[in-house]
């Protein structure tokens, strides 16, 4: 035995471990640090961080799982926001008004999915696109004027809890894709995603399982949503449903592999730390660099920051079998006769 | 009555505009298979090579129609052989699903290099003839509107020949219908991808100069005038190139008629809840017989 093998015995006794115990690095990490840093500009990275997280992981329920690409999430987003906001500057608790704005941008969701999903892939897409635009115009029209926090909630304002309800809402988010991922239904989400008539062939209900992708999708947009709207101190109500944000979201689950878990998180942190460093050096060209780096990722990289590491991992295998091989020819040639 | 003609004019002048800005999205969606989201930037980056030839040339803006498209034409090809060929390897509904996240994000490029490059300002051009026009019992019509119009039948009719009876056009239908045995029989399709993507492109540019003229002109308008465009495409039935000029001008209508009797500010949502009507209920399009 070389001792290079031994090592990587070693390494496989431990590694079950390693997951679990990246996941508790991590968390500690997003509790830790900022308390330590206790500056304003770190609270807001790590918050845009864990609500890039949320909203890339609910965009990649429906588009990565159930493969139904949708240009339409800024409207669940939108919605969150705005019943969160009116029901809260009302008198509403947060916590309630947090969860009634994920449940109606969910049941709008399942509302609307009935009729949309009887468009098929680009139909889809567009057609989400153009609900978006529909209820962006109607917001703008209703409500034209800037939405501003009252003053007692100013004098209170609290950034690291703003941080705190991110990224629990970006735990949450994770947990329920993984969830999600696990359970029976998944098969029939993926089934779908495949091939809609083999799915449907062997008796899968196709329209339920898009509307539960759908669903959930819109729940956790919806949430995130909210989140915004209990951080934002002032802005347009129209602004939570300009497309930027189903793109952010969109963008999100690509860059860092849509389709799985861990790739929106890897994802989320990525985008915004490097969009917050590019903002702040290159205002103006920050999102041309993104929109390139997001379309070569689409054309060279389909599988996204993950798959760096995928082919990474599969270029050092063939190059251990390689050596491997390499040695033993040379073993036989020397025991040969 | 004669404001009920107004208003119908009004919509046939708007709807002209669109149907031209369609026609280039039908023409590629028929022919390449793919969706692009950024079309509408291509219709604002030729309403600004428009809007430089007006304003530091000093050129009329018909005349500088001769440099909008060739400009614009040289850029599609740049782009479809930098991006849009290398969606050519897809089939089908990847190949569509691949189109729409790239051409997003190419859209999301143009327009910040424009952003970067132009500034965001809101941008017109008033050439000295644009308050006057004929008078028909009433019913006003600039000639710059009448020209738009004008050329937009033109364009159509061009382009109606030049699919019908050249050699370059006939390639592209005969692509368009079939890609395999196109290929089988001899033509180069990478060259009609790129010769369809140009044409394309030309077409958005000539809605974008008259976009310069009539309605305004930022960085930020591509999204506007994708979602038109698809609107369009939509109503005229997918594929269909040349039903792309009755759809925008029936879209046009509705919307200077909705605009003038429900409401101003829901006009853009009539067309919107028009489209989705459409892509459910009728998902052929409304004039395509089948």
């Amino acid at each position: 035995m070389t001792p290079a093998s031994r090592q990587s015995s070693l390494f496989k006794q431990y590694r079950r471990w390693l997951v679990p115990g990246a996941i508790v690095v991590i968390l500690i990490f997003a509790i830790v640090f900022p308390q330590q840093m206790a500056q304003d500009n770190i609270w807001n990275l790590f918050f845009l961080m864990s609500l890039g997280i949320a909203m890339g992981q609910s965009w990649n329920m429906l588009g990565g799982f159930a493969g139904q690409t949708s240009l339409g999430h800024a409207a669940f987003f939108g919605i969150g926001a705005l019943v969160t906001r009116t029901l809260w500057f009302h008198g509403t608790p947060f916590v309630l008004a947090f969860i009634v704005g994920g449940v109606a941008a969910g049941t709008f969701a399942l509302i609307i999915g009935a009729p949309t999903f009887r468009l098929r892939g680009a139909y889809f897409a567009i057609g989400t696109l153009a609900v978006a635009e529909v209820l962006r115009i109607t917001v703008a029209q209703n409500r034209p004027f800037i939405s501003t926090m009252p003053g007692d909630m100013i004098s209170s304002y609290n950034l690291p809890a703003r941080y705190w309800v991110a990224l629990a809402l970006a735990i949450a988010t994770t947990a329920a894709a993984y969830l999600l991922l696990r359970s029976r239904w998944s098969l029939g989400i993926l089934g779908v995603r495949e091939d809609e008539e083999a799915a449907q062939a062997s008796g899968v209900h196709v329209l339920r399982h898009k509307l539960l992708a759908l669903g959930l999708s819109a729940l956790f947009m919806g949430f995130a949503g909210a989140v915004f709207a209990y951080k934002q101190i002032s802005y347009y109500p129209e602004a939570p449903f300009f497309p930027t944000f189903t793109f952010e979201a969109l963008m999100i689950a690509y860059i860092g592999g849509v389709g799985t878990v861990i790739g929106p998180v890897i994802g989320g942190a990525f985008f915004v730390l490097v969009r917050e460093r590019l903002a702040a050096n290159l205002t103006d060209v920050h999102q041309v660099i993104f929109g390139v780096l997001f379309v070569l990722v689409v054309l060279l990289l389909p599988g996204g920051l993950l798959e760096i590491w995928d082919r990474s991992k599969r270029i050092m295998a063939k190059r251990q079998t390689k050596k491997l091989q390499a040695t033993r020819g040379a073993e036989d040639r020397e025991g040969g006769p | 009555m004669s404001a009920f003609m107004q208003t119908l004019v009004w919509g046939i002048f708007a709807g002209a505009i669109y149907g031209i800005a369609a026609m280039g999205l039908a023409l590629v969606f028929g022919v390449l298979k793919i969706l692009n989201i950024a079309h509408g930037e291509l219709v604002m980056l030729g309403g600004y090579v428009g809007f430089w030839a007006f304003t530091a040339l000093g050129w009329d803006p018909f005349l500088a129609l001769i440099v909008v498209i060739p400009a614009i034409f040289i850029l599609g090809i740049i782009l479809d052989r930098i991006v849009y060929r290398n969606l050519n390897r897809l089939i089908g509904e990847d190949k569509i699903k691949n189109s729409l996240l790239v051409s997003f994000g190419l859209g999301l490029v143009l327009t910040n290099l424009a952003q970067w490059l132009f500034t965001g300002d809101e941008r017109s051009v008033q050439p000295s003839y644009a308050g006057q026009g004929l008078n028909v019992y009433g019913v006003l019509m600039p000639y710059t509107r009448l020209a738009t119009l004008g050329i937009v039948l033109v364009v159509t009719v061009a382009l109606h020949f030049f699919l019908r009876k050249t050699y370059p056009g006939k390639a592209i239908l005969a692509t368009a219908e079939d890609y395999e045995s196109a290929e089988l029989a001899g033509i180069n399709i990478n060259r009609v991808y790129m010769l369809t993507f140009a044409l394309s492109a030309a077409l958005a540019a000539i809605a974008g100069q008259f976009v310069t003229f009539t309605y305004a002109l930022a960085p930020s308008i591509g999204m506007y005038w994708t979602l038109k465009a698809m609107i369009v495409i939509v109503l005229a039935g997918t594929g269909s190139v040349l039903g792309a000029l009755p759809a925008g001008i029936l879209l046009g209508v509705v919307e200077a008629m909705s605009g003038a009797y429900l409401s101003q500010t829901y006009k853009e949502v009539v067309g919107l809840v028009i489209f989705l009507l459409v892509l459910i209920l009728r998902p052929q399009g409304l004039f395509v017989r089948k």
